[in-house]
C-alpha cells in the first residue's frame, strides 16, 4: 500500500513537472513545499529523513527571534545545510558549508506566520536529506520594524561583535553575536539591510562560510562546532558592503 | 495544472489530505463552565486551569475570586474574554444576591483582564500603572488572545480601568481590604488582603504547582514583592494560579522557582548552550508537580537569555 502510495504520487509529480520529479510528497502538507523544494533542490534526490535532528522551543514566545540548534552530524560529511521556512516571505533563512566545523549549528530566525519550519542538508553523495516540523505563531516577525529601530540605537552599536570558545564534550563551542538590525525590506520606509556572509576561520583553516538573509533574527547570534584548533577568527559582510571581523585567541578559562 | 491543484491531487492520492491545523481555531467555542468554591466568610475562589492559553481551555488559566459585600459583589480579576466575564458576573450575582460592585484587576495581563469587557468601565479598578500598560498593550493583547481563542473571544472589547487604586485600606459595603501596590511579575502588580478572613489574594505575584510566567518580569523586584507577601500575616492565600495555599508553600515555590529557572539560564549560557538547548535543560525533580513547567521555562528562556549571554560575552572586534 505504502509502496503504491509513493509510485502514485512520483508518477503524478512526475507528470506535472520533470523538474521535480525527485521532490517526495511532503509529510507536513505544507502549501508551499513543491515550490520551495523545487527552487532549493532543483533536480537533486530529496528524502526526508529524522537524522537530521532540529530542537525546537514548544512555543514561539517571541516571532521575532526563535531559537533553533540543528544537527546533522548522523549523516557524516555534510556539504551544505539550508535553513527554510516555506511560509515566510524571506524562506531561506541561511546556507551553511560547514569545511572544518560539525554540521551543527544553533541560530534564530524570524517567523511571519505559522509555517514550516525546516533544515536540508545535503551529504557528500549530493542527496538531500530534509526534516522540520510546523512552528505556530503570531504575525509581524518579518514585517514588524526591529527593536532597535523602535528605539533608534541599532547605528551606535553597528557590527558591534561579541563571543567565546567553550570546550564541550563534543568539541570546541564557537558562540557569536553581531548588532545589526537585519532589516527585510518589508517594514515601510527601510530598505533590506542584513548581513550577508560569515567566513570562519580558526589556526588560519577554514571552518565554515554562511550565507544570510533577512529571516535571520536581529542582532545574529551563531554556536558552531568546530573541529579546528587554534586562534578563530570571524570576517562578516552585510548588504552595505560593510566588513566587520573579530578575533577569539582561545578557549575561555 | 497550477501548483496547488497539483499538490491537492497529489494528496488526495496518497489519502492524507488532512485538514489544516489552522481549520481547527475555527471551530465553534464552548461555554465557560464555572465553579467557584467558598474558601472563606463571604469568599468564593475560581480556579483556572492550570495550563498554557489555548483553544481548548478558551483562555480559561488564570484564578478568580468573588467577594461578597453590602455594596454588591467585588470581583478580583474577571478572566480573558467577555463571554468569562459575563459568566463570572452571574455567578457573583447568584452567589452573593448583589450584582457586582467593583472589579479589581490585579495586572495587565490579558488572562485576567479582558473580562472587564462585561462590566461598566466606571465600576472597573486597577493601579494607575496598569491603566497606563493596558491603555499601551490591550489592544496587541486583545489581537494576539483573539489568534488563539477565536470564537471564545466574541464581542470581547478592550475595557480599560477608570478608577484607580492605590496602596492602603478601601472599605467596600463594610468589608475592609487592604491593597497593596507591588510590582515584579509586571511592572505594576495589586494584591489584596481580605482583613475580614485574612485571605491574601496574591495575583500572578505567586504561582502554586503551575510555573511562574515572566513576560514582563523583573526578578528583583519580584523576590522583594515575595518578602512582602510572607510578611504580611493571612491564613490563606489564592494565587493567580495553581490551588489556594494555607502553608506558605505557594509563595517558597514561587521564589525556588524564579530562583533556579535564573541560575540555571545563566548556568547554561556559562557552558556554551544557545537557546534551544537552554529550554531543554533538566528540570529538578522538586518541580514534578509544577504543571506546565516546561512551557514556562522555555518562554523564560526567550525572555531573559539574549541578556544573560550579553553580559557573559566579551567583545571580540576590538
Amino acid at each position: 500500500m505504502k509502496l503504491a502510495r509513493t509510485i502514485l504520487a512520483l508518477m503524478m509529480a512526475a507528470s506535472a513537472a520533470p523538474a521535480m520529479a525527485a521532490l517526495p510528497a511532503d509529510p507536513l502538507n505544507s502549501p508551499m513545499w513543491a515550490m520551495q523544494g523545487g527552487r532549493i533542490f532543483g533536480d537533486a534526490p530529496v528524502v526526508f529523513d529524522d537524522a537530521v535532528k532540529i530542537t525546537l522551543p514548544m512555543i514561539a514566545e517571541n516571532q521575532h527571534v526563535f531559537p533553533l540548534t540543528l544537527d546533522a552530524r548522523a549523516l557524516g560529511k555534510v556539504q551544505r545545510i539550508v535553513v527554510f521556512e516555506d511560509l515566510n516571505p524571506i524562506p531561506v533563512s541561511l546556507d551553511f558549508a560547514p569545511q572544518g566545523a560539525a554540521p551543527w549549528l544553533s541560530l534564530r530566525i524570524k517567523l511571519d506566520q505559522r509555517t514550516p519550519v525546516r533544515v536540508a542538508a545535503l551529504d557528500a553523495g549530493g542527496r538531500w536529506h530534509v526534516s522540520g516540523q510546523w512552528v505556530d505563531a503570531a504575525g509581524g516577525g518579518c514585517s514588524a520594524p526591529p527593536a532597535s529601530r523602535a528605539r533608534g540605537d541599532w547605528a551606535d552599536h553597528l557590527g558591534e561583535l561579541r563571543g567565546a570558545l567553550f570546550a564541550r564534550p563534543d568539541g570546541t563551542r564557537l558562540r557569536f553575536t553581531v548588532r545589526h538590525p537585519m532589516d527585510t525590506g518589508l517594514v515601510e520606509n527601510i530598505p533590506a539591510y542584513n548581513i550577508e556572509s560569515i567566513v570562519v576561520k580558526a589556526g588560519g583553516a577554514e571552518q565554515g562560510q554562511i550565507t544570510v538573509w533577512g529571516s535571520v533574527a536581529e542582532d545574529p547570534a551563531f554556536t558552531m562546532l568546530l573541529t579546528g584548533n587554534g586562534p578563530v577568527t570571524l570576517a562578516l559582510r552585510d548588504t552595505n558592503g560593510r566588513d566587520f571581523t573579530g578575533h577569539i585567541a582561545g578557549v575561555r578559562p | 495544472m497550477n501548483l496547488a491543484r497539483r499538490q491537492l491531487l497529489r494528496a488526495a492520492a496518497m489519502g492524507t489530505l488532512a485538514l489544516p491545523a489552522a481549520l481547527r481555531a475555527e471551530n465553534f467555542a464552548g461555554k465557560y463552565v464555572l465553579r467557584p468554591e467558598q474558601v472563606a466568610e463571604g469568599l468564593w475562589f475560581v480556579r483556572g486551569a492550570d495550563e498554557a492559553i489555548t483553544f481548548a481551555n478558551g483562555g480559561a488559566i488564570a484564578n478568580c475570586a468573588i467577594l461578597a459585600t453590602d455594596a454588591g459583589a467585588v470581583l478580583f480579576d474577571c478572566g480573558p474574554s467577555l463571554d468569562y466575564g459575563r459568566a463570572l458576573g452571574d455567578w457573583a450575582r447568584r452567589l452573593t444576591g448583589k450584582p457586582v460592585a467593583q472589579v479589581l484587576i490585579s495586572h495587565l495581563h490579558p488572562d485576567h483582564a479582558l473580562g472587564a469587557a462585561a462590566f461598566d468601565p466606571a465600576i472597573v479598578s486597577a493601579l494607575p500603572g496598569t491603566i497606563t500598560e493596558i491603555t499601551r498593550d490591550g489592544p496587541g493583547m486583545t489581537d494576539a488572545m483573539f489568534r488563539i481563542l477565536a470564537d471564545w473571544m466574541r464581542g470581547t472589547e478592550l475595557v480599560t480601568p477608570t478608577r484607580q487604586l492605590s496602596q492602603g485600606p478601601l472599605v467596600i459595603g463594610g468589608r475592609h481590604l487592604r491593597l497593596m501596590a507591588l510590582s515584579g511579575h509586571s511592572a505594576n502588580d495589586l494584591a489584596v488582603l481580605d482583613e475580614a478572613t485574612g485571605t491574601l489574594l496574591a495575583g500572578d505575584l505567586v504561582f502554586h504547582n503551575r510555573a511562574p510566567a515572566t513576560p514582563d518580569a523583573d526578578l528583583a523586584k519580584w523576590h522583594t514583592a515575595l518578602a512582602t507577601l510572607e510578611a504580611t500575616e493571612h491564613k490563606l492565600l489564592l494565587p493567580g494560579h495553581g490551588p489556594a495555599d494555607t502553608t506558605g508553600a505557594a509563595i517558597a515555590q514561587t521564589r525556588d522557582w524564579l530562583t533556579w529557572m535564573h541560575a540555571a539560564l545563566t548556568d547554561a549560557a556559562a557552558h556554551g548552550l544557545d537557546m534551544a538547548e537552554a529550554g531543554e535543560i533538566a528540570i529538578p525533580s522538586r518541580f514534578a508537580d509544577v504543571a506546565a513547567a516546561r512551557y514556562e521555562l522555555q518562554r523564560s528562556v526567550s525572555h531573559f537569555y539574549p541578556a544573560i549571554e550579553a553580559a557573559q560575552l566579551p567583545r571580540i572586534d576590538q
